[in-house]
C-alpha cells in the first residue's frame, strides 16, 4: 500500500531481499502480538466505541505523516509499534460487542483463523511463484478509493447490504495488496522492512475486521 | 429515557460526522497517489492477470466456506 516505485529492483541482491523478507516477518509477528495485547487491554477496561475512531485517526496520521520520515531509522520501529498498538486498542470495543452476542467468540476465532489462513496462503503463493504483481498496484488503489467512497455514502445511508458488499470488497482488495506487497519484497521493489511491515499489517488488520463483519452478519446465532 | 435517547442520537451524529470527515481526508490524501500508482502500473510490462485472479478467487471461495461454518 505504499505508492512508491513498483518496478522490480534487479540491482538488489538475493541476500538483501531475503534479509528484508526475514526482518519484515519478524517485525510483523511482533506487531501482531503487540496489537493483540492492546486489544486485550482495551477489552478488559471496556473502552467506549468512540476510542475506535480516535485511535484509527491517530494510527493513520502516524502511517502517513510520521512513518515515511522515520522509516530509515530505528525510530520507525517505535512508530510501527505505535500505530499497530493504536489500531489494536481500537479493536477492543468491536470485539466486546461481538462477545456480547451468542456465538460471538466463535465468530471472532473463525475470523482470526480465516485471516491467518488467507495471509499465509497468499504469502506462500507470492513467495513460491515469485511472480511480479506490481501491475496490480493501480487497480488496487483505484478499487480502494471506490470502496472508501461507498463507505462514506453508507455512513449516512446505513444500508446493511452495502455494508456487507464493502466488507467483501475490502477483503478482496487487501488480499490483492498482500500479493502486491509480498511480490515487491521478493522482487526487490521494497527494501525497507519497516514500510513493508506497515503495509502488510494494514492488509491483515482490514481483512480481519471485514471478515468479522461478514461472519457476524451471517452468524446462525445472530 | 428520552433525554438518554437524544444524547445517544447526538453522540451518533457526532461520530458519523467525524467518520465522514476522516474518510474525506483519506480520499483527499489518497486520490493523487492512486493516480500516480495507476500511471506507473500502466507501464508495467509483465501482466499475469490469471496469476493474480486465481488466488483471489480462492480467497472468495474460502470466505464463502467460512460463512457456511458459522
Amino acid at each position: 500500500m505504499n505508492p512508491q516505485s513498483v518496478f522490480t529492483g534487479s540491482a538488489v541482491s538475493s541476500a538483501e531481499k531475503n534479509k528484508v523478507l526475514t526482518n519484515t516477518y519478524k517485525l510483523l509477528s511482533m506487531t501482531l502480538v503487540f496489537s493483540a495485547l492492546m486489544a486485550g487491554v482495551s477489552m478488559a477496561v471496556a473502552l467506549p466505541p468512540m476510542i475506535s475512531l480516535i485511535s484509527s485517526i491517530g494510527a493513520i496520521a502516524l502511517v502517513w505523516f510520521v512513518l515515511p520520515r522515520t522509516a530509515n531509522s530505528s525510530t520507525g520501529i517505535f512508530v510501527v509499534f505505535g500505530f499497530t498498538g493504536l489500531l489494536g486498542l481500537g479493536l477492543g470495543p468491536m470485539l466486546n460487542s461481538f462477545l456480547s452476542i451468542p456465538g460471538g467468540s466463535q465468530v471472532i476465532m473463525t475470523a482470526m483463523g480465516g485471516t491467518g489462513a488467507i495471509f499465509l496462503g497468499l504469502s506462500a503463493y507470492a513467495l513460491t511463484t515469485k511472480k511480479d504483481f506490481s501491475f496490480l498496484g493501480g487497480m488496487l488503489f483505484a478499487g480502494f478509493i471506490v470502496v472508501m467512497i461507498a463507505a462514506l455514502a453508507n455512513i449516512f445511508l446505513q444500508m446493511p447490504g452495502l455494508h456487507l458488499a464493502i466488507s467483501g470488497a475490502v477483503i478482496l482488495i487487501m488480499s490483492g495488496f498482500i500479493l502486491y506487497d509480498t511480490s515487491r519484497i521478493v522482487n526487490g521493489g521494497e527494501t525497507n522492512y519497516i514500510m513493508a511491515t506497515a503495509s502488510l499489517y494494514l492488509s491483515i488488520y482490514n481483512i480481519f475486521v471485514s471478515l468479522l463483519q461478514i461472519l457476524g452478519a451471517f452468524s446462525k446465532d445472530d | 429515557m428520552e433525554a438518554m435517547d437524544m444524547v445517544e442520537s447526538g453522540g451518533m451524529d457526532w461520530m458519523k460526522i467525524i467518520s465522514a470527515l476522516f474518510l474525506v481526508a483519506m480520499l483527499v490524501y489518497l486520490i493523487p497517489r492512486a493516480k500516480q500508482m495507476m500511471e506507473i502500473s500502466a507501464q508495467a510490462e509483465n501482466k499475469d492477470w490469471m496469476g493474480a485472479i486465481i488466488p483471489l478467487i480462492a480467497v472468495v471461495g474460502f470466505v464463502v466456506f467460512l460463512v457456511s461454518m458459522v
